[in-house]
């Protein structure tokens, strides 16, 4: 038999029929979807889709609905929502997952948190399972050894009303990440290394398998890290093959199978895999040793350079096209070429998102933080992933290091990575984020945004400018 | 969903690899629950200045550009978030194909979904239809889908590939999830063996 991808393994045993002659990428496939995360922003139109169509959902149990996007996030939790739009999404949520018996966890709920960290920490995403959910960064379950992706509102709609997507196979790319990280550099840093390498769209068309000792040697939360951002390389599908860590992390999670039936889980999670010479459209290497504390400088998240470079010079840039994109982020990040990273001056420092709060994130710049203070007038938040990672955070006193240092300590959710809600940067305010996406006014108008991870954001917060944390870690 | 066959229309240029569905969709219109209102936010920040005036200058807001059909577009378009909003506005916006050599995948599925046809060419046929697009006397284009032709008001044709299914379903208009429902009896079937077969998600 021909030798497989685990990309293609998961495709073939969710493969309800063929829709079209042809075979491999760009077949188009009636596709089984295990189940989805919903949310309050990127569903509503789905839920009247199905009302007005007079249809029902297929399999209420398989949808998880969680309120994220647009609640605040002030440290004593309100169920009013800050803005009249909010207030009626929230609502209208509420109100379709009562009609079409789905499970809601809303604001006040103590399990409410970003969706794509509840639904791992619940164990209600399981290795094998295809999960396609209305945000784009559903590419975080390749982590547990499931096909991630995200989808909009039309397929929400159709994957409800049908429990399946017309879907069309993608070519397979397979990034190996070989040896270990060198200290102070992060998951986060491999996958902005990988991005920057391929370029923004360098995995567009493509589902990425994750491989090599380097990702081997990470927890699982890291691995989340790594395949949710890998979606800002134009990644349509993740997967990491399931290991050891992977059962481990699920073992006592609450909705995952127990006795016989983990054990049987558990023997066929095992040989999720691909086949030793399966061949990928296209291979990637990175040698982990190499690999640096990364930052953006513009507006894309390809445009990042090691924290100790420069900002770069579009006269450089030999392609007309991309001189200008060059220069049109510099412009508006307010940059000039040739200063050092380590000079930019930040305002804000933002320590959250689905890519990068949970609880190991939140440990990695506490650790930075202990015992010191935050610059002055530089506004620090933390906003943990979810209510569960907070309450873990201040189970072990990480809640007190961070007010200690002068952030404040909230509530969670999607918060400053979007700014749907109210937090949101002032036009100018420049911020040291551990967000997934720099793009211009992302977290608010004419706000700019640095990517980098957690520890680099808490140790610019300190600095009160782009910093290299590993110094800060020298000195801890 | 919105049937394509042929359309007629002025083309615009939007030359600038990674626009990002934050600068299609700016987040301050996407607290609806419906599909609708979306025009005034396509592409907000372009075409409208911090005081709300429309920007002179910007493509869209110049008189040669007004109905505006097709946008000419860099590598990449749509990349970002799946909001769904973002073609929602666009085809608000009159916008009924988008012209470019990369598209992103979400925005690209979202796209098929609602009628909004994306034509992908090489960079050369690319060249030639951006320049039309930037000429104010000659930004007229016709796509054709059926054919799979883009014609330019001065006698230049090109041609461009189309998955058929996806095709199919936009000249016609089809309800996808209609279309899949018709294998309602599959999906069951399907569902039974696969639960039978892997016990712990039954």
């Amino acid at each position: 038999m021909q030798p497989k991808t685990l990309y293609d393994k998961l495709i073939d045993a969710h493969t309800v029929r063929r829709l079209d002659d042809r075979t491999g990428a760009g077949s188009e496939i009636l596709l089984y979807v295990d189940r989805t995360v919903l949310n309050e922003y990127t569903s509503p139109q789905a839920f009247s889709g199905l009302r007005e169509a007079g249809r029902t959902v297929w399999s209420p149990k398989d949808s998880l609905a969680v309120v994220d996007h647009v609640n605040p996030t002030a440290p004593w939790r309100v169920a009013a929502m800050p803005d009249a739009g909010g207030a009626r999404q929230v609502s209208y949520f509420d109100e379709n997952c009562r009609e079409f018996g789905i499970e809601l966890l809303d604001v006040l709920h103590p399990l409410q948190g970003i969706e794509h960290v509840v639904a791992p920490e619940l164990g209600f995403i399981l290795p094998g399972m295809v999960i396609a959910a209305g945000d784009s960064h559903t590419t975080t379950y390749g982590a547990l050894g499931a096909l991630g992706f995200g989808i909009g509102t039309s397929d929400i709609e159709h994957y409800l009303a049908t429990q399946t997507l017309q879907y069309r196979r993608v070519r397979t790319m397979r990034v190996t990440v070989q040896g270990l990280l060198p200290a102070g550099v992060t998951a986060k840093d491999v996958v902005m290394a990988v991005i920057r390498q391929i370029g923004a769209s360098g995995a567009t068309g493509y589902s990425v398998e994750f491989a090599g000792d380097g990702i081997a040697a990470l927890e699982v939360e890291g691995r989340m890290t790594i395949c949710n951002m890998i979606v800002e390389g134009g990644a349509r599908g993740v997967v990491i093959a399931p290991d050891e860590k992977v059962f481990a992390y699920l073992r006592d999670k609450p909705r995952v199978p127990q006795g016989a039936l983990w054990d049987a889980a558990v023997e066929h999670w095992s040989r999720l895999r691909s086949d030793p010479d399966a061949v990928f459209d296209r291979e990637v290497h990175l040698d982990a040793a190499e690999i640096e504390p990364l930052v953006t400088w513009g507006t894309s998240p390809d445009q990042a350079v090691p924290v100790g470079g420069m900002v770069p010079d579009p006269t450089r840039e030999t392609d007309a096209a991309r001189r200008g994109d060059m220069n049109r982020a510099l412009a508006y990040m307010d940059l000039t070429p040739g200063m050092a990273m380590e000079s930019v001056p930040i305002q804000r420092a933002f320590i959250g998102s689905c890519t990068n709060a949970r609880l190991s994130d939140l440990r990695e710049a506490a650790a930075i933080l202990r015992g010191r203070r935050i610059a002055e007038g530089v506004r620090g938040m933390v906003v943990p992933g979810s209510s569960s990672v907070r309450r873990a955070a201040e189970a072990e006193g990480l809640d007190r290091v961070f007010t200690e240092a002068g952030f404040e300590w909230r509530q969670s959710g999607c918060s400053l990575c979007l700014a749907m809600n109210d937090d949101v940067l002032a036009p100018g305010e420049r911020c040291a984020s551990s967000t997934n996406r720099n793009f211009e006014g992302r977290q608010g108008a004419g706000g700019r945004t640095h990517l980098m991870s957690p520890a680099m954001v808490a140790a610019a917060a300190v600095m009160g400018h782009l910093t290299d944390v590993r110094r800060l870690a020298k000195e801890a | 969903m919105q049937p394509f066959t042929t359309v007629t229309g002025p083309a615009a240029a939007l030359p600038a690899a990674n626009v990002d569905t934050d600068v299609i969709m700016p987040k301050q219109f996407l607290k609806g629950i419906d599909r609708n209102g979306l025009a005034e936010g396509a592409l907000h920040g372009l075409r409208f200045g911090e005081d709300g005036a429309p920007r002179a200058d910007f493509v869209l807001n110049r008189p040669e550009w007004a109905g505006t059909r097709f946008l000419v577009v860099g590598p990449n378009f749509g990349c970002g978030s799946s909001r769904e909003h973002a073609v929602w506005g666009l085809m608000q916006l009159g916008i009924r194909a988008l012209i470019g050599t990369t598209f992103a995948g979400i925005f690209g599925d979202n796209a098929a979904n609602n009628g909004l046809l994306l034509i992908r060419l090489d960079a050369a046929d690319l060249a030639t239809l951006s320049e039309r697009a930037l000429d104010p006397a000659n930004n007229s284009l016709t796509v054709d889908l059926p054919g799979q032709t883009v014609s330019t008001g001065d006698g230049h044709k090109v041609t461009f590939e189309i998955a058929p299914l996806r095709k199919d379903a936009m000249v016609r208009g089809l309800d996808a999830i209609g279309s899949t429902l018709d294998h309602a009896a599959d999906i069951r079937a399907f569902e039974t063996r696969y639960r039978a077969e892997h016990p712990w998600l039954a």
